[in-house]
């Protein structure tokens, strides 16, 4: 299993680089992983509504959230979605909340 | 069972008229009532839809009355759903109707959102945009193609989930076949624009179709996310910007659940499915409440095959449910389906929740071909109309072929 070093922690991360463990991941490492992967910083308050609603999502239901659901229940429309999280909104802001590959992506 | 109990399903397509047609042979009447609800009398074998636009299938060979389906001793009632109260175990229908059950089960599949998607129903739809999951696209269609002599054809998937994931791409084939036939194949592309990042969900499966796209000269443009469809410039834009332009676009609008499970409090998700249990198919907001097809939120492919097979799973769990046992019956996954690939030939693929399609054979060592073409699986798909209306349906058996995915004629090494 890969590690990485984020903020100064070593966590968990599987070969496409979502986390392995959720709960190891802190508000301090957002910034560094959208660095990484390329959302737009510094986060404004849209995107932590995302991350926010993302890990919440996970935590009740076992899967992030898929694009559509996002753009139904965040308070965010597909369209800021795609502006906040360019490419593919689901997987990276997923990427970033610290949580593994929602599901509906597979 | 002292006095009857009331079993109500919603729907009367694959799952609904095969589950009602299993109970009531399960159950006599005094036991059970059996109540079915759906809100026309069109029941329309859905892989037929596929082959209409190519004049290969006609709408009255594909379409035949719901109640004529049901096995004597069941009712049926031709009215749209209004609301499912969970709290009170009872269904509302339009007309005022008030059904009351001890168990309930939920098959209203999925419907077609076009309006979901920006300008997918304006300007061009019907004339250069099309969708074939329905009888009226899939009959305009028909008298498109039978035109359509040169151009850019683009198929599309807005976003999954849809129905029978593999049928675009049997789509795409069957154009490449059809234009062929027509002579006018060199004057037209074919361009296959897919949210997903390959051909298809499944990896191995994935590359075998990816690999005949390019045979048959058909492009792949993959984790392309259509926000809109302008058909007055004739281009799908993408949330990011990029563009696809088009001469003729077949989309495959968006899907949701059925519009009465919007209001029906607490009983599905955002986008109108029901939250269920992956093995057991009971419901997660109820314990009297199953659901059968692609009305669930479950990770298996909307597909006919997936029904049928939940189906028999389905029925074990239902019996325990109505004695008061656990619920034991545990449904893999499994789904399989016949890719039509044109030129007479068809894949056949098979795969559950945890094992992706193989090669091999099914059901056994000695048996259809898979994740190969061949004209036998088209043969087998086209046999299969027949035994959806008289054994499928009619809840018979099939002697030798249980709900599981079979594993004996796979070459699992590589798995």
């Amino acid at each position: 299993m890969p590690n990485a070093v984020l903020a100064g922690i070593e966590v968990e991360v599987n070969d496409e680089g979502f986390f392995e463990d959720p709960t190891q991941w802190t508000e301090e490492m957002a910034t560094e992983l959208a660095d990484i992967y390329g959302v737009p910083t510094p986060l404004t308050d849209q995107h932590w509504t995302v991350l926010h609603f993302m890990r919440q999502e996970f935590f009740e239901k076992g899967t992030g959230p898929t694009v559509r659901k996002l753009g139904k229940t965040s308070g965010v429309t597909v369209k800021e979605l795609y502006q906040l999280f360019p490419k593919g909104p689901a997987k990276l802001a997923a990427r970033v909340a610290g949580i593994p590959k929602p599901r509906g992506c597979i | 069972m002292e006095h009857p109990k009331n079993f109500v399903i919603l729907g009367a397509g694959t799952g609904g008229t095969l589950a009602a047609n299993r109970l009531r042979k399960m159950y006599p009447e005094s036991d059970l009532q059996i109540d079915v609800v759906d809100q026309d009398n069109d029941h329309v074998y859905q892989p037929g839809l596929l082959f209409v636009p190519f004049g290969l299938a006609f709408p009255d060979e594909i379409v035949r009355p719901r109640d004529r389906q049901l096995h004597d001793g069941i009712n049926y009632h031709e009215n749209p759903v209004e609301k499912v109260d969970i709290e009170d175990n009872k269904v509302t229908l339009e007309n005022g109707t008030e059904l009351a059950y001890d168990a309930l089960l939920i098959a209203t599949g999925s419907v077609l959102e076009p309006g979901e998607t920006e300008g997918l129903t304006d300007t061009g739809w019907m004339e250069s945009v099309f969708s074939f999951y329905d009888l009226p696209g899939a009959t305009a269609l028909a008298e498109k193609l039978s035109t359509f002599r040169s151009g850019r054809l683009v198929i599309n998937i807005i976003d999954m989930p849809i129905k029978c994931p593999v049928a675009p791409l049997e789509f795409a084939f069957l154009a490449d076949w059809f234009f062929t036939e027509n002579g006018v194949r060199e004057d037209i592309s074919i361009t296959y624009v897919t949210p997903l990042d390959g051909a298809f969900t499944k990896p191995t499966a994935s590359a075998t179709l990816a690999e005949l796209l390019v045979k048959k000269n058909i492009e792949l443009v993959t984790e392309f996310n259509t926000g809109e469809v302008d058909g007055e410039a004739k281009k799908l834009i993408g949330y990011d910007g990029t563009e696809v332009e088009f001469d003729l676009a077949v989309v495959i609008p968006l899907h949701g659940g059925a519009a009465y499970v919007h209001d029906s409090p607490g009983l599905g998700d955002e986008l109108g499915f029901i939250p269920t249990d992956n093995q057991t198919l009971q419901s997660t907001v109820a314990d009297n409440v199953f659901v059968l097809g692609d009305a669930a939120d479950i990770p298996a492919s909307k597909a006919g095959s997936v029904t049928h097979f939940e189906g028999e799973v389905l029925m074990e769990n239902i019996e325990a449910f109505l004695e008061g046992k656990p619920l034991e019956a545990s449904y893999d996954g499994h789904a399989n389906c016949f890719i039509e690939t044109g030129f007479s030939k068809a894949l056949l693929i098979d795969f559950n929740y945890e094992t992706e399609p193989l090669p091999g054979h099914y059901p056994g060592p000695v048996g259809l071909p898979l994740l190969k073409e061949s004209r036998l699986n088209h043969i087998g798909k086209l046999m299969f109309q027949s035994f959806y209306w008289h054994g499928l349906l009619q809840g018979r058996d099939v002697p030798g072929l249980g709900p599981n995915m079979p594993t004996s004629g796979k070459h699992t090494a590589d798995a």
